[in-house]
């Protein structure tokens, strides 16, 4: 991998230890998760324990040691979206997505994930795919947004894989 | 630009933005918080622009972006000044009719104004409408009113003048004794005295201190902190200034929560700003005084929410709290004395510094100063930002401002504080709202979420939801936290699966006990309380589902089974196309069946259905 980049943003932020949240969420945006090299590259230049790298990248939910899709669905899980059947939302992206949230579709398309609120309650149940938001959502409306994103996928809903 | 070194200069500048900007011209406003942007506010905006541009108003006519204006259910949401009609629902396609009708002929489009649900009148004006009518703005007050990403709209709105007052005028001392007269207290859950914070902290030794803003907003449901950060970022910059002069320190930082990046985008314009107008750098208004702010990102961990976590995160490390015997006014950030304080107490402080601590005194009630912004979500028909003073009445705040339950249903609870907090039942309705009265009830304030809950929502369907969420924010170092709550979770689990006996609720009680007494940090010690509330005041419910094995509000999934019917069935075929399990049959125009051995209770019958006619019971 381009290792350049890494010490890129590294740099950006002076190779300060108290920036290892900060240079990872750089290298997370860039590559959609951590690569093994890149974390090795930031132990190195900060001086940290390799423990320490691994203890932040593992604690923190928005950093991922594995590949992640190529758009993330986030399907709120706040109060007010949990009310108006959220929760359910989850299951039936789950059913036709055939993955479990926080898992990666196998064609790395699409990574489904849960998050606690994201702050837009007049819309709930909220659904976003990358910056995008879906708001009022319900099971039926599911398919269509895949489409957006995966056009070719056709069919491919109710039973792919 | 000439960096501003006086409260004359500044006076001076703000007198000259006024002139500029012609307060008496007309100027459109329209919504940028998230809400309106997701219902398609930028078109409208870029409309207007157009519509501006070719019905001839090119450059007399102000048109904004603002920050959140609060009533999020509407949105997207226009106002026009100084008639101060408010718009709501406004798509692109109205922009041209507004123009035409409105800004050229001053006449109102009647179809885009706010009916009360109740009398179907339709108003007007803003300040006339119910949800806006009972509120008092002190936090929220540039929301919806300035563009956030222009220094010049702060400046005009009296912005950092109480900078330049407290600077030039007041001492450190006398700063600290405003605020602690104010009797502000902590807006991001405990309620701590703000003044008091101040003092322990610039008492505390050292050279070093720091001030922090804790933008993590983690509470589901609450969204005051992130509209502040988004809508009005200069507000908490300012207070943090203040404060930092007022402590002693040299170096602030605001953790904002990674959820949020529109905040992070205007906090820094906003910070870049204020650095350009000499509020930020060296020997601010020439007294001698330096400071400056940074903006660090969350990595998506409700438990950086508690003091001690954030600043281990600001350190770069993971975020687990620590044991308090020596605070962090003391010994915080970097081992060094460090004062944190919530987004909305941040943005308090300008007011109090400029109109006095005897003024915000005079709202609230005797333990709770000021007003408090809430998020009124769920289930009630107004959703949105709320600010209101303290000691306001729950029903006032559900049915005068919040125009009352959803689809007209039965109010059954509202939940306050978040994961930490309650829920509060029908019979406390007329209780006046404050952080002591709050706790009281086995709830708490916490960070201003206020979700209403109606007939239909399972209060042991909630109370899991809640413990779910702290097992897994619970940030393991705790083991009476890290383990006993995903035991609670593992019973209510069991209660609401059809599985719980006799044994279940003592099991829950004694381990609330155990939790509450044996976690280090609040989120562990107040992890109990959901169940707590909820066992206190909706027993019926867990006894429903564990003696007779039903939901009484039809939740539950392993507890229910979905059906149609027949009297309300048209035989639409909706539910029949949508059903993924093909386990409705039935010919059109009559009344379908579902085949409860092929239904998977996914529920989209029950969301296309435009007749009620599916039944979860």
């Amino acid at each position: 991998m381009d290792l350049k980049k890494v010490d890129e943003i590294i740099d950006k932020y002076s190779a300060e230890k108290g920036s290892l949240i900060g240079i990872f969420q750089d290298i997370q945006a860039e590559w959609r998760y951590l690569p093994r090299e890149a974390i090795g590259r930031v132990v190195e230049r900060l001086g940290i324990p390799v423990t320490q790298a691994y203890m932040v990248a593992t604690f923190y939910k928005s950093f991922s040691l594995v590949p992640r899709g190529e758009h993330e669905i986030h399907v709120c899980l706040g109060t007010a979206c949990h009310l108006r059947g959220g929760q359910r939302l989850v299951e039936n992206f789950e059913r036709i997505l055939k993955v479990k949230a926080g898992e990666t579709t196998a064609d790395m398309k699409f990574t489904l994930e849960t998050v606690n609120c994201l702050g837009a309650c007049a819309l709930a149940p909220l659904v976003r795919v990358d910056q995008k938001n879906y708001g009022k959502m319900s099971g039926d409306k599911i398919a269509k947004i895949i489409k957006e994103y995966r056009p070719d996928g056709e069919g491919k809903t109710h039973g792919e894989n | 630009m000439e960096k501003i070194k006086t409260p004359k200069e500044l006076e001076k500048l703000r007198q000259a933005i006024l002139a500029e900007q012609k307060p008496e011209r007309l100027q459109v406003t329209v919504c940028g918080g998230t809400g309106c942007l997701s219902n398609g506010a930028e078109q409208v905006v870029a409309a207007f622009a157009e519509e501006m541009k070719k019905q001839g108003l090119n450059g007399t006519v102000n048109l904004k972006k603002t920050g959140c204006h609060g009533f999020c259910e509407r949105g997207p949401l226009v106002t026009i000044h100084p008639q101060d009609i408010f718009y709501q629902r406004v798509s692109e396609k109205d922009t041209a009719e507004i123009v035409a009708q409105t800004l050229i002929k001053g006449k109102t489009v009647e179809r885009l104004l706010y009916s009360d649900p109740q009398t179907e009148e339709k108003i007007s004006r803003h300040d006339e409408i119910p949800f806006y009518k009972h509120q008092v703005r002190i936090a929220l007050r540039n929301n919806g009113r300035i563009d956030p990403t222009n220094i010049r709209d702060y400046i005009a709105s009296g912005g950092y003048a109480a900078l330049a007052k407290a600077l030039t005028s007041m001492t450190p001392d006398e700063i600290i004794r405003e605020v602690e007269k104010s009797g502000l207290r902590g807006r991001g859950g405990g309620g701590f005295p703000a003044g008091r914070k101040w003092r322990s902290c610039r008492d505390a030794h050292g050279d070093v201190r720091y001030v922090v803003c804790n933008g993590d907003e983690g509470d589901p449901g609450a969204f005051m902190d992130r509209s502040i950060m988004e809508g009005d970022p200069h507000s908490v910059i300012e207070g943090m200034i203040i404060g930092a002069f007022a402590i002693g320190s040299g170096q602030g930082y605001i953790y904002v929560r990674n959820e949020y990046p529109l905040a992070v985008k205007n906090l820094t314009i906003a910070l870049g700003q204020a650095r350009e107008y000499g509020f930020l750098g060296k020997n601010l208004f020439k007294s001698g005084f330096d400071f400056d702010v940074r903006i660090n990102r969350g990595g998506g961990a409700f438990v950086c929410g508690e003091s001690s976590a954030l600043m281990a995160s600001l350190e770069g490390r993971a975020g687990e709290p620590r044991a308090k015997y020596i605070h962090t006014v003391e010994r915080g950030l970097n081992d060094k004395p460090t004062n944190l304080n919530n987004v909305e107490t941040w943005a308090n402080v300008p007011v109090i510094i400029d109109r006095g601590a005897d003024w915000f005194a005079s709202l609230g009630t005797a333990g709770s100063k000021g007003t408090k912004v809430f998020s009124l979500v769920g289930k009630v028909k107004n959703t949105g930002l709320v600010e209101v003073p303290m000691g306001i009445t729950l029903k006032d705040i559900i049915y005068k401002i919040g125009g009352g339950i959803l689809k007209d249903r039965d109010f059954k609870a509202v939940q306050t504080g978040g994961p930490s907090g309650g829920c509060i039942p029908k019979s406390l309705i007329d209780m006046p709202v404050d952080f002591d009265e709050l706790t009281k009830a086995g709830s708490m304030m916490g960070s201003g979420g206020m979700i209403v809950m109606d007939d239909t929502d399972c209060m042991v369907d909630v109370a899991k939801y809640f413990t779910k969420f702290l097992e897994e924010e619970s940030c393991g170092k705790c083991t009476p936290c890290r383990e006993g709550v995903r035991r609670m979770k593992e019973v209510l689990t069991d209660i609401t699966e059809g599985r719980g006996t006799e044994g279940s609720i003592t099991m829950l009680e004694e381990l609330s006990e155990a939790i509450a007494l044996g976690s280090l940090c609040a989120l562990g010690s107040t992890a109990p309380n959901p169940v707590l509330s909820t066992l206190r005041y909706f027993r019926d419910e867990y006894e429903a589902h564990i003696q007779e094995k039903r939901c009484p509000a039809g939740v539950c999934k392993e507890l229910i089974t979905y059906s149609i019917l027949e009297d309300l069935c048209n035989g639409c075929h909706r539910c029949f196309r949508e059903c993924p399990q093909q386990a409705i049959s039935g010919e059109a125009k009559k009344p379908h069946q579902i085949d409860p051995a092929k239904c998977i209770k996914c529920g989209i019958c029950y969301d296309v259905c435009k007749f009620d006619a599916v039944a979860k019971k």
